[in-house]
C-alpha cells in the first residue's frame, strides 16, 4: 500500500518541527509529521529522578532507548572512537517523543539579543573560528518571537531588564514570583549594581490556552508536568496542526533518507514504520526538523546523483559547527535553610553580563538554577569533599536545603571541526549508519566560562554564602540538550548549508527549520529560537512556495 | 518462601538470559535473589552500608539497597553482571588472603579501609591489574546512592527513608492544598 502524497513532509515533532507543521496545515499543506519517539505521559515516569532529562542512569524518560539508537563519539585528544548510547554523555541526547525536548525542559523563554545575531560584526574575526553574522537579523526574527510567546504561552516581564531587545507586544502571561532564594538573590544583584528581573517561562503562571496554572512542584525540569502547565509544542501548535485537519502525525517512525532525484529534486522520504516496515511518503517539499545531530544526520545519509556527500552537502559544511552551552557558575553554601521548596527552583536572572565585557567574546545570561534533586545532589560537593561515607551523609542530611546555585549558559564560539558526521561502518536497528561525534570546542569557551563564573561566584557572596566554589565550564565537544549550528544559515553557499530562508541553497525543495540552522547559539538556553525559527520558516513557505519552488 | 520468589521470577520470565550467563560450576550458587548469589548480597549489603552507614537515620541496609542492586542487575544494569560477578570475587578473594575474613566479617573501620585502598587503585590482585579497582568502586558507590536516594520504585530508598532525612516532601500529591495558595499569590502579583 502506497502513502498518499502529500505537500510536505515535516520531519521531527519538536521546538522547531511543531510550529512549521502548524504553520503549513493551518494554511493549507497537507502535512505528514514524523517523529521517531510516541507520545510522552507524565504517569509513565512521574518524579522518577534516576529516568528522566536531569539523570539518566536508568535510561532516558522522553526516549531514545538505547535498544535501537546509538551513535559513535571520538575522543579527540587520543582519537578513540567509543559506541555511545542515549542515556550517556558523550551521546549529546535531546529527547524523542511528540514535543521533543519542549516536553521536560525547564522552559526559560529567551529572546536572543540583536548582537547574538551580529556576533562577527560585534566581535571581530576570532582566530581558529567560523563566527559569523547571521544572514537575518533580531528584528527580522521579532514577529516570530512574539508568534512563539503568545501562541505557545511565555509568563514574564521584561522591562524590569533593561538589556532586553525591543519588543512590539507584551508577554501574555505574568512573571513568576521568585522564591526564597530568588528573593535572596535579587537583593544580592541590586547591592552589586545589577539588574535582576524574573525570567521568562513557556509556563503558565496563571491559567492560559485551555490549561491551569503551574503548581510549582520542584520537579519540573527533566520531567513531564502531571498538570499540564508548562507550554511546549506538544500541548499547543501540534494539537492545533492535528485539528486543521490537513496534518497528520505518525509516530514511532524512522526516517532513513531524503530522496533526490537525478535532477537535484527532493521527491519525498524513505522512513520505517512503528511496524519496523520500510516505506516511502513522497511529498512536494521536505522540512527537516530533527535537532542539530539528527538532521545532519538525515541530510548526510540522503546521498544522489547530484550530492554523494548528503544532501546539500557539496561544500563539506552540513554538521560542522556544532556547539551547544558551555555551562558554568558557581555553588554557594549559606547558614540559614534558604530553600523553600517553590520549584522549579530557577526564577531570577541578570542580562548584565550577556555582552560589553572587556576581553572577552559574547558572555551569557546568569539565573539561579533549578533545584538540584537527592540523587544529583549527591555529587554537588565542596572541592576535596568526601564522595561516601558518614560524612557525605552528613553534608547531605544537613545542607540539602542550604545549598543554591548560579550558572548560565556561554555563548561558544563555533569551530568548524567540532561536527557531527556519519559512520559508515556503524549501523542503528534499522540499518541506517549512526551519527558520529567529533572536535572539541574553541578554547577561548574557557575564559568567557571563568569569567562568568567569577561573577557568579561574586553573587553567592554578596548574597551571604559563607562558602562558595566555582564550576568553570568549557573543554570537550559540546552539544547536549542545547545543541544547534550544523546547518548554518547564510548567503553564500560555500560557506553555509542553507539561505536565510532556511531552504538548502542546492535543493530547492528541502527546508531545515530547528536549531541546526542557528549561526551562533546565544548566551540564553535557545528553544523560543528554535520555536521563532520554526514559525519564521513555516511563514516563508506559506507565503512564497508557488507548488514547486518558492517564488523568486 | 524466598526460594520460591526466585522460581517465581523464573517463571516468569523476568530475568531469562541474565540468570543463565554465568552458571556456576557444578549447580547454581544457592540464592534468594534475582541476579546475585546469597554470599554476594552479603557482601554488596556490608559494602552500600559503607557507602551510606545508619546513623540517626537509617542507612543502605534499611534502604534496601542491594534490592535497588540486584534488580536493575537483572534490568538496565544487565550489562553490569560481569563486573559485579567478577569484581566481588576478587575482593572478596584480597580480604580473605591478605585480611584473614570475608569483607563482611571485617570490622567497620577495617572495612573502610579496605574501600579506601580500592578507591585509590592500592588494593592487591591480579583481576584489579585489567580492572581498575577506582572504577569498580565508583560503580558500587553510584549504584549505592541511586539506591538510597532514588525513587522507592526502583527497589531502593524503602519507605522514603532519605527523603525523610533530608526532609523534602514525597511523593507529590497532585492538586493538594499548595496549590490553591499558590495560584492566589500568583493572581495578587498579576494585578
Amino acid at each position: 500500500m502506497t502513502n498518499k502524497h502529500v505537500n510536505a513532509v515535516v520531519i521531527g515533532a519538536g521546538a522547531g518541527g511543531g510550529p512549521v507543521a502548524k504553520e503549513l496545515a493551518t494554511n493549507g499543506f497537507s502535512v505528514v509529521l514524523f517523529e521517531r519517539g510516541g507520545w510522552a505521559r507524565y504517569d509513565d515516569h512521574d518524579d522518577d529522578e534516576l529516568i528522566s532529562q536531569r539523570t539518566t542512569v536508568l535510561g532516558n524518560a522522553f526516549g531514545p532507548n538505547k535498544d535501537k539508537h546509538w551513535r559513535v563519539f571520538v575522543d579527540q585528544r587520543s582519537g578513540k572512537e567509543t559506541i555511545v548510547y542515549p542515556h550517556e554523555g558523550g551521546y549529546s541526547n535531546n529527547a524523542a517523543c511528540v514535543g521533543s525536548g519542549t516536553v521536560s525542559y525547564g522552559a526559560m523563554a529567551w529572546r536572543f539579543m540583536p548582537q547574538d545575531f551580529r556576533m562577527k560584526s560585534t566581535y571581530g574575526h576570532v582566530e581558529g573560528s567560523t563566527l559569523e553574522d547571521w544572514p537575518i537579523t533580531y528584528e527580522d526574527l521579532e514577529p516570530y518571537y512574539e508568534k512563539a510567546e503568545w501562541e505557545i504561552g511565555v509568563s514574564g516581564q521584561d522591562p524590569q531588564n533593561p538589556f532586553v531587545p525591543e519588543r512590539k507586544k507584551h508577554l501574555p502571561m505574568p512573571p513568576f514570583a521568585y522564591n526564597r532564594e530568588g528573593k535572596m538573590l535579587f537583593e544580592a544583584a541590586k547591592r552589586r549594581g545589577w539588574h535582576p528581573f524574573p525570567i521568562p517561562m513557556l509556563r503558565n503562571s496563571v491559567p492560559y490556552n485551555g490549561r491551569p496554572a503551574c503548581y510549582r512542584m520542584r520537579t519540573c525540569v527533566g520531567f513531564a508536568c502531571p498538570v499540564n502547565a508548562k507550554c511546549g509544542t506538544h500541548n499547543t501548535v501540534i494539537p492545533v496542526a492535528l485539528a486543521s485537519g490537513n496534518c497528520e502525525l505518525r509516530i514511532n517512525c524512522q526516517v532513513a533518507e531524503i530522496m533526490v532525484n537525478d535532477q537535484g529534486k527532493a521527491t519525498g522520504i524513505k522512513y520505517f514504520d512503528e511496524t519496523g516496515k520500510a516505506q516511502i511518503q513522497t511529498a512536494d517539499l521536505v522540512v527537516v526538523s530533527g535537532s542539530a545531530t539528527e538532521t545532519a544526520r538525515l541530510l548526510i545519509n540522503s546521498k544522489s546523483k547530484l550530492f554523494p556527500n548528503g544532501a546539500g552537502n557539496n561544500y563539506d559544511w552540513v554538521g560542522r559547527n556544532l556547539q551547544g552551552h558551555a555551562y558554568t557558575g558557581a555553588v554557594g553554601l549559606f547558614g540559614d535553610e534558604i530553600y523553600d521548596d517553590v520549584g522549579p527552583g530557577a526564577t531570577v536572572a541578570i542580562s548584565d553580563f550577556n555582552h560589553g565585557n572587556e576581553g572577552i567574546v559574547g558572555g551569557g545570561m546568569l539565573a539561579n538554577e533549578f533545584f538540584r534533586l537527592p540523587y544529583l545532589f549527591t555529587n554537588q560537593r565542596p572541592p576535596g569533599s568526601p564522595s561516601w561515607g558518614k560524612a557525605h551523609k552528613d553534608y547531605q542530611r544537613s545542607n540539602y536545603k542550604r545549598v543554591a546555585s548560579v550558572k548560565g549558559p556561554y555563548q561558544e564560539v563555533p569551530n568548524f571541526e567540532a561536527r557531527i558526521t556519519v559512520d559508515q561502518k556503524v549501523k542503528d536497528y534499522w540499518g541506517i549508519p549512526v551519527g558520529k561525534l567529533m572536535g572539541a570546542r574553541h578554547p577561548l569557551d574557557r575564559k568567557g566560562c571563568g569569567f562568568l563564573a567569577d561573577r557568579c561566584e561574586e553573587w553567592l557572596l554578596e548574597a551571604g554564602a559563607y562558602q562558595v566554589w566555582k564550576e568553570v565550564g568549557g573543554g570537550g565537544l559540546s552539544g547536549g540538550q542545547h545543541q544547534a549550528g550544523t546547518c548554518r544559515m547564510g548567503n553564500d553557499k560555500k560557506t553555509s548549508v542553507t539561505n536565510r530562508l532556511g531552504q538548502l541553497h542546492e535543493i530547492d525543495n528541502v527546508f531545515v527549520a530547528d536549531g541546526s540552522l542557528m549561526v551562533t547559539n546565544g548566551g540564553f538556553n535557545p528553544a523560543l529560537t528554535i520555536m521563532a525559527l520554526g514559525f519564521y520558516v513555516g511563514d516563508q513557505i506559506v507565503k512564497q512556495w508557488n507548488g514547486t519552488n518558492l517564488k523568486s | 518462601m524466598n526460594l520460591n520468589r526466585r522460581k517465581f521470577i523464573q517463571s516468569l520470565g523476568l530475568a531469562t538470559g541474565s540468570l543463565f550467563l554465568f552458571p556456576a560450576c557444578g549447580g547454581p550458587a544457592p540464592s534468594n535473589w534475582r541476579f546475585l548469589t546469597d554470599d554476594e548480597a552479603k557482601l554488596v549489603i556490608a559494602i552500600a552500608e559503607q557507602i551510606i552507614p545508619a546513623d540517626q537515620d537509617p542507612g543502605a541496609t534499611d534502604a534496601g539497597v542491594v534490592n535497588f542492586i540486584d534488580k536493575q542487575l537483572t534490568g538496565f544494569y544487565n550489562n553490569f553482571q560481569e563486573n559485579y560477578r567478577k569484581g566481588l570475587a576478587a575482593l572478596q578473594e584480597y580480604c580473605t588472603q591478605k585480611r584473614g575474613a570475608k569483607f563482611e566479617e571485617l570490622e567497620f573501620d577495617k572495612q573502610t579501609e579496605v574501600l579506601k585502598l580500592m578507591e585509590k587503585n592500592s588494593i592487591e590482585g591480579e583481576y584489579w591489574k585489567e580492572n581498575p579497582a577506582s572504577r569498580f568502586f565508583r560503580m558500587l558507590r553510584d549504584h549505592s546512592m541511586q539506591g538510597f536516594y532514588g525513587s522507592p520504585r526502583h527497589g531502593g530508598n524503602k519507605d522514603y527513608v532519605s527523603y525523610k532525612m533530608i526532609r523534602i516532601d514525597y511523593p507529590h500529591v497532585i492538586g493538594q492544598n499548595r496549590y490553591a495558595p499558590r495560584c492566589e499569590t500568583l493572581n495578587a502579583y498579576a494585578q
